[in-house]
């Protein structure tokens, strides 16, 4: 069947890439084009990647690291191989990325080892080697920023509740990046834990890692990184960044569900106390306790998910062949001409920066005397596909002053004619509306 | 286009012109509901009454919030149907516009029922829209309890002879 071939060096084909993702061939609302600008939600999917998913489930399905049979040896190989080249995607070792759920299970981990340890701790048990910094004490302080999604605060706020360690967090301006001068006033010698998101999921702004690390090393935290927003956006190279963590998603980088990775820095993996017990994740169980493998299986409990391994290796596969210096620079032309059509437009006030400077795809505005949820159901039935709402980020959206926003955000299959049907179609709700 | 019969504009009407928008006392109880997958957001009085022959009376429903016009109209309409009926009409009309909007469209609505609230069927198509439509009405309807629950009553539908002086034990 179809066999992606490398694209052409230096050409960017729209229509043929638009072809390889079967699902923008549908129409939706009575027979409108798809135009799905809601890749920071998620993203569709290449005909590679479902192929790859089938032929793993035809061919080679089993058990993985279980069993005796030549199926499971394939298994295991389609699983351990797909590690390693997603490993690769992101410039790692394979060893040091953990297959997760998605990204928010991959930073409850994170947060779980901290809990865990503190809870064994107190009875006494046995940590890990270097597990004693993950043992918290009450007044210990952890500190996000406040453009966090949902998924890099919750479990934080949990890990405070549960050991009387206090959340801080780094403000954000007007302008809606990061008040990186505020830093040395809320980070101190009882951080224990830096955890930010490299790119936020409703504002669009880029931090910068290297100024956030920097001053958790100071301080010596660990250093956690959201990057579920970035690696399918720009090329990542996880070792260069100097932190101790970093959770993304599989699904919003042309890959299946139901995955996420978590990289952890080697010798801070060998320090944590696992999160999900059971199979496959031990190395001796007795009746009355058991000992835990090295990681990454240290925190694979259970049959893992192979399918969606093989299908996430398929999606860097086709990123990769197409570039993501390509794909990135491709999305600020697009980004650029949302940002200027929104500037053309009345009563329309960007959440976030309107810079192209440090700001990825996705662009959250409001419309005057328009509802959030209104203008999507309008952009709806013109077969836009946007989100609307906090996004999951409900605490940026009170910092910016707004409900909830409308937010678009293209991706490498979008072209200039799905941004100006968005623009069109945004004019059509304004006199839907009768704000016109 | 279907979005016309979702934003029909006796729905548009209400969310420009609210009725009874506002919160005022003295009430019975108060809640705030959120929708929190968009963020609609609504504080809710009701202040009750009783009419001659002793039924629990509807005398006010105050609220305030805010969210999209699906939300915002609805809780106007709520308002509208509701305030000056006894609790058992109040407790009839929410059923009906409970059903009209969780039938996915297969339910006729009853206008003698539902007054303005019938502009509502639309919504029934559009179940991301369905939470945003009942938000107020199940405000309204924890609201009751909870007056009722302060008061050690029950709610009128629940009772065998409603309001008849007894105190159900
Ligand atoms: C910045 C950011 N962090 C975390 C998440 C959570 O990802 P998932 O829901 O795939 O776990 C998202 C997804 O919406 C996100 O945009």
């Amino acid at each position: 069947m179809t066999i992606i071939e490398a694209p052409s060096v230096g050409v960017w084909d729209e229509s043929r890439i638009r072809g390889d993702f079967p699902i923008l061939a549908r129409t939706v609302r009575e027979g409108r084009r798809l135009v799905y600008l809601d890749s920071a939600a998620t993203s569709q999917k290449p005909r590679s990647v479902l192929d790859a998913e089938r032929r793993y489930y035809e061919t080679a399905n089993a058990a993985v690291h279980r069993g005796a049979h030549q199926l499971a040896e394939e298994a295991t190989e389609a699983y351990e191989g797909s590690r390693a080249r997603i490993a690769a995607f992101v410039g790692a070792r394979p060893d040091d990325v953990v297959f997760t759920r998605n990204a928010t299970e991959g930073l409850n981990l994170v947060a779980y080892a901290f809990s865990n340890a503190t809870a064994k701790s107190i009875h006494g048990a046995v940590l890990p080697d270097g597990g004693a910094r993950f043992v918290l004490a009450p007044g210990d302080e952890i500190v996000v920023t406040e453009m966090e999604h949902h998924a890099n605060l919750v479990p934080w706020q949990e890990l405070c509740a549960k050991t009387g360690a206090v959340l801080r967090w780094i403000p954000i301006t007007d302008e809606g990046r990061l008040d990186l001068a505020s830093m040395d006033s809320i980070l101190g010698p009882r951080t224990k834990v830096v955890s930010f998101t490299h790119q936020s999921n409703l504002l669009g702004t880029i931090n910068d890692v290297g100024a956030l690390s920097r001053a958790a090393r100071a301080v010596g935290a660990l250093v956690v990184l959201d990057a579920c927003q970035s690696i399918p956006h720009q090329a990542v190279d996880i070792p260069s960044l100097d932190v101790d963590a970093v959770a993304w998603s599989g699904h919003k980088m042309l890959g299946p569900t139901g995955i996420g990775c978590l990289w952890l820095r080697p010798e801070v993996a060998e320090a944590m106390t696992p999160f999900i017990t059971g199979g496959s994740m031990i190395e001796t169980v007795t009746m009355a306790e058991s000992t835990f493998a090295a990681p990454p299986t240290r925190f694979e409990a259970g049959v893992p998910m192979v399918a969606q391994a093989v299908g996430l290796a398929a999606a860097c596969d086709y990123l990769d062949e197409l570039g993501m210096a390509e794909i990135a620079a491709h999305e600020q032309r697009l980004t650029r001409r949302v940002l200027d059509g929104l500037a053309r437009t009345t009563g329309v006030r960007v959440i976030g920066p309107t810079d192209s400077h440090s700001r990825g795809s996705a662009v959250s505005f409001v419309v005057e005397g328009i509802h959030p949820h209104d203008l999507g159901q309008v952009l709806d039935d013109r077969g836009v596909a946007v989100r609307v709402g906090h996004h999951c980020a409900w605490p940026t959206c009170r910092r910016m002053g707004v409900p909830a926003t409308t937010r678009v955000s293209p991706y490498l299959y979008n072209d200039d004619s799905d941004i100006d049907a968005f623009l069109a179609a945004l004019d059509d709700s304004r006199a839907f509306f009768g704000v016109a | 286009m279907d979005v016309d019969a979702l934003y029909q504009e006796i729905i548009l009407d209400h969310y420009r012109n609210p009725v009874g928008k506002g919160l005022r006392e003295p009430f019975a109880a108060e809640v705030h509901h959120v929708n929190p997958t968009c963020g609609d957001e609504i504080d809710l009085r009701v202040t009750l009454g009783r009419d001659e022959s002793g039924h629990t009376m509807i005398d006010d429903i105050s609220y305030d919030g805010q969210g999209c016009s699906i939300s915002q109209a609805s809780a106007s309409v709520l308002h509208d149907l509701v305030v000056g009926k006894s609790e058992q009409e109040a407790l009839a009309i929410e059923g009906a516009f409970h059903e009209m909007i969780s039938s996915r469209g297969r339910t006729e609505p009853d206008e003698d029922v539902l007054g303005d609230g019938a502009a509502f069927a639309g919504v029934a198509k559009y179940p991301a829209r369905v939470k945003c439509a009942l938000l107020s009405w199940m405000a309204f309807k924890d609201a009751l309890l909870q007056a009722h629950a302060s008061e050690g009553t029950a709610l009128t539908a629940f009772d065998a002879e409603p309001d008849n002086g007894r105190n159900p034990q």
